[in-house]
């Protein structure tokens, strides 16, 4: 086999794990969106904001230390113990529960039975209002996050296959954390799919995204589901924070791969976890590909919009995504 | 009565003229469900006709292929003697019928006043720059639109609530204020979708008067959905009742009444309530 | 003089379509306009020219335009600053390859050309709607930006990958570059303001600002009633594309007269103009105007109090400020989700009526 078509596939596995990445964020949006009806724009801005908690946490940072420095003078960074990982990680989903609530009891609650559009412009209001709050709390320079995660490439990986193709070919190069991130996202949908379809609440769930009266009239409290999916939310934000994070650091350019999601959602359905991941796999493969092949005749850097252009033109063609199902319109 | 080859004159005296819309062998399904089943009717010049039947029986949906919203899989439209070529709603608008809806579909972010002006959009033949100037035929249109939307308001009894929005109006107001927009475009067959749904009697006698008038004064054919068994008999010059999609009865109010059909599959039910 | 309409009776309809049918309104406009054109030019500094009235002025097109298509079409974009950036580099190239021609004409141009680029991403709008639709100009956004950033052509193949507008003037006046007084570049910019608004008021009062407002509240009726639903849509994009385009012009040539593309306009543009007509008023040119103005005197508010006045770092008031713009952003979609623009109303109805409210 040539060289060429060995990096061709690598490339496409490549996407594959970035693709995951993205099913990664796409999933909180989903959950959110089939039992509320909300398109939570914050969701990138969540998994950033989770992220810097964590790291936070687990440096033992002062919450808003520059806010207290700059108004008492005093000088204040960190209380000079350190989380360990795991405690860190639950403190963070405390706060991301008590986000939750906050957002339903202060936000979405007085916007009840609003249009569409203005949930999701509310949601955009969310997502500055976060950024600026991550920021304040916990400084808005780049931070590591030392989960003890792998990093770097899978040598066996590389060193098994280098002999596939001629002198010009080294083996495979797959990120080990790509692999990392690609279990974890299986065992979230595993263990997401196993929560709506075997446990109570679970259930409730889906009866509210079946529909918000009768599952009222049955006895389901909203306010309770709609904290538990923007708590549901939150976590998978942090996952995908964690995963996002490991790799290239935490930072707010990090919101803004996360708005990727966006077109996966397109392409996949917003309301369809399968449509999702398999959205997150084409947007992929996809861009990487594209600019493997293209990129490098077009001056690079095509990821930045490939995704969405994608999305554009695939909708265009086909408006209630993969999975959705056929719009009959009624008068 | 529905095979009569020319037009007839009416009880009250009103004569009835050709053909003007003709339905034939419409079939409409949504994926595995059949909503119209191979169903023929007519509607002449001057005439009100309504459609009757219990709830899903596919009324809507008719009223719906009429406008040209939902396209049949099967049958044609024959309107004004020619085939009609599968339209897109707002094409339909221009040749003349206009509607109103079962569930008030208004603007409801603007003033009454605007919802009416918007009947006349098709009136409209200035360009996008003129409009933007306001000056000249835009303004002019403007102006001659308003003029004969006045009238409407005038006609509906609506002047005082002209400037209100209509999210503020209550449900029988509404209704009258769609009936306007509906008359601003000065159809020549105008489609009411239950247009008496949910009014009390005295709503229900203001509206029928109105239905009347406007046929009686701008000669506007009529064809309308209701429930009301006794406004139907009493406005429409021909009833089609529908059930379950398919057409089982067709003719005067008082053939209808007596078609055994109708009595087994409709005015049984309705007398049982 | 008291604030009635009592006694002022419209005898034509013209009359009574007329933008401001309060007498008092129609003064008050006039005022403003004089004191605008007449007086302020004589007291203006650079610090207020380029902290307040130019990104006021720039701002106030650019949310006019987005407010025409999202507030009277309700068709929501994400691609403003895309769409400025169109505006901005056509402009550019205008001016570098037709130097003798007027700027005021390249400006005008540029506003062209984005209206047609932005035409051209809202084709897609037919098939698509809602925060789909908001998504999908997203693309417009990012792939604009990168164009920018990577086709040469644009900038002329500068070492820098910058575009800076070089001199140009009216009636021998310099409008453009580094010698421009402060109150030539204002002057600039108000014209086009109260040209666009002018413009902007009469096509939303007439029967195409109907067109729009009847797909944007329930667009099926409106395609049933006679609305072309695509001629309605691209109508929109078109009109609000090239108010954008104009916006980004000056915004470039005017306001900062060098500009690289994915600072100037990146895709917090886009935010930042969306907040303005939320803020200011969904569907009102008045909100537009309100909005641009909240949301350019808020950084210079709280940069004075927090760091003129308080002493604290600038980063630290930046953060606050995205705090402040988000809180203020839901407040305003919870609270008056007709903005500004409706508390205005509001006064002015309680004015109309007092000191007898019944």
């Amino acid at each position: 086999m040539s060289a060429d078509f060995l990096y061709g596939i690598e490339v496409v596995i490549n996407g594959l794990m970035a693709g995951v990445m993205y099913a990664l964020v796409a999933l909180g949006f989903v959950l959110i969106f089939k039992a509320s009806g909300i398109f939570n724009f914050a969701q990138g801005v969540m998994a950033l904001f989770a992220a810097l908690t964590l790291v936070g946490i687990m440096e033992g940072q002062v919450p808003f230390a520059h806010l207290i420095n700059a108004t008492f003078g005093t000088e204040i960074h960190h209380f000079g113990w350190h989380v360990p990982a795991l405690l860190a990680i639950f403190l963070t989903v405390g706060v991301m529960v008590v986000f939750a609530w906050a957002v339903q009891r202060f936000l979405f609650r007085h916007l009840v039975g609003q249009e569409p559009i203005i949930l999701f412009m509310a949601t955009i209001g969310l997502a500055y209002f976060l950024e600026g709050v991550g920021d304040l709390m916990w400084g808005s320079d780049i931070k590591t996050l030392a989960l003890g995660l792998p990093q770097g490439g899978a040598r066996w990986l590389e060193d098994a296959t280098a002999g596939l193709g001629g002198e010009d070919f080294y083996g495979f190069f797959i990120d080990k954390l790509d692999i990392v991130a690609t279990g974890v996202a299986i065992v979230l949908v595993a263990g997401l799919i196993a929560f709506s379809q075997y446990t109570k609440h679970g259930r409730a769930m889906r009866a509210v995204a079946d529909d918000h009266q009768a599952a009222l009239s049955v006895g389901i409290s909203l306010n309770f589901i709609w904290i538990l999916v923007w708590s549901l939310a939150g976590f998978v934000a942090l996952v995908a924070g964690i995963m996002w994070g490991a790799k290239s650091g935490v930072q707010f350019s990090l919101s803004l791969i996360a708005l990727k999601a966006l077109p996966v959602l397109m392409l996949g359905g917003f309301t369809s976890i399968p449509g999702a991941i398999v959205g997150g796999l084409i947007i992929g493969v996809g861009e990487k590909l594209f600019e493997f092949l293209i990129g490098p005749m077009v001056g690079g850097a095509t990821e930045n919009w490939f995704a969405y252009v994608l999305a554009l033109l695939f909708l265009v063609f086909r408006p209630q995504g993969l999975f959705g199902e056929k719009i009959i319109e009624r008068v | 009565m529905n095979d009569r080859q020319t037009g007839y004159v009416t009880e009250d005296g009103r004569q009835i003229g050709d053909v003007m819309l003709d339905l034939r062998d419409i079939t409409l399904r949504f994926g595995g469900v059949e909503a119209i089943k191979n169903i023929s009717f007519d509607i002449r010049e001057g005439e009100i006709r309504a459609i009757i039947g219990p709830n899903g029986a596919g009324k809507s949906s008719m009223l719906n292929v009429i406008s040209g919203f939902y396209v049949p899989q099967d049958g044609s439209v024959w309107f004004h003697g020619k085939k009609r070529a599968p339209l897109k709603p707002y094409q339909v608008a221009r040749q003349g019928i206009a509607r109103t809806f079962q569930n008030i579909a208004l603007f409801e972010g603007m003033t009454v006043l605007d919802n009416i002006m918007t009947g006349r959009l098709n009136y409209t033949k200035s360009g996008m720059i003129a409009q933007a100037i306001w000056k000249g035929k835009a303004e002019r249109e403007e102006t001659e639109n308003r003029e004969k939307v006045e009238r409407v308001i005038d006609f509906l009894e609506i002047q005082a609530i002209r400037k209100t929005p209509v999210g503020r109006l209550p449900y029988g107001l509404k209704k009258r204020v769609e009936l306007a927009r509906a008359l601003a475009a000065e159809p020549k067959l105008l489609l009411l979708d239950e247009p008496m749904a949910g009014m009390n009697v005295e709503e229900k006698e203001d509206m029928s008067r109105f239905i009347l008038d406007v046929n009686d004064e701008f000669g506007t054919t009529i064809a309308l959905i209701e429930h009301d068994m006794g406004v139907v008999m009493d406005l429409s010059d021909r009833v089609v009742v529908m059930d379950y999609g398919k057409k089982i009865g067709d003719g005067t109010p008082d053939e209808v009444r007596n078609n055994q059909a109708v009595i087994d599959a409709y005015l049984g039910v309705a007398h049982d309530e | 003089m008291l604030y009635r309409e009592a006694g002022d009776y419209k005898t034509s309809y013209p009359a009574d379509s007329q933008t401001f049918p309060i007498a008092f309104d129609r003064y008050r406009y006039w005022v403003v306009l004089a004191v605008a054109f007449l007086v302020i030019p004589f007291f203006v500094n650079d610090y207020i020219v380029n902290a307040l009235l130019l990104p006021f002025l720039i701002y106030s097109i650019a949310a006019i335009g987005l407010n025409i298509l999202t507030g009277y079409a309700g068709q929501v974009s994400l691609g403003t600053g895309g769409f400025m950036a169109v505006g901005a580099y056509a402009c550019y190239k205008l001016m570098t390859a037709f130097p003798d021609v007027n700027i005021l004409i390249h400006v005008v141009l540029a506003g062209g050309v984005t209206a047609a680029v932005g035409t051209a991403f809202g084709l897609p709008s037919l098939r698509i709607k809602g925060f789909y639709l908001a998504v999908a100009t997203l693309a417009a956004q990012f792939f604009l930006v990168w164009l920018f950033n990577k086709v040469a052509w644009f900038y002329n193949y500068s070492a820098s990958g910058q575009i800076s507008a070089p001199e140009r003037t009216v009636l021998g006046i310099a409008v453009t570059g580094p010698n421009t007084p402060a109150w030539a570049s204002y002057l600039v910019c108000l014209v086009f303001v109260t040209i666009c608004a002018l413009i902007a008021r009469n096509l939303t009062r007439g029967a195409m600002g109907r067109q729009w407002m009847a797909i944007r509240d329930m667009d099926i009726a409106a395609e049933i009633i006679g609305v072309n639903p695509l001629k309605a849509k691209l109508t929109a994009f078109a009109v609000s594309s090239f108010f954008v385009g104009v916006s980004g012009a000056l915004f470039f040539a005017v306001y900062l007269g060098a500009v690289e593309v994915g600072e100037a306009f990146g895709i917090n543009k886009s935010f930042l103009v969306l907040f303005m007509i939320i803020i200011g008023g969904l569907g009102s040119i008045f909100g537009a105007f309100a909005g641009a103005a909240f949301l350019v005197t808020l950084p210079v508010f709280l940069k004075l109090i927090g760091v003129d006045l308080l002493g604290w770092p600038t980063d630290l008031v930046a953060h606050l400020q995205l705090v402040v713009v988000g809180l203020l952003i839901m407040f305003f979609l919870v609270k008056e989700p007709h903005g500004l623009a409706h508390l205005w109303r509001l006064a002015k109805e309680k004015l109309r009526l007092w000191p007898f409210p019944h």
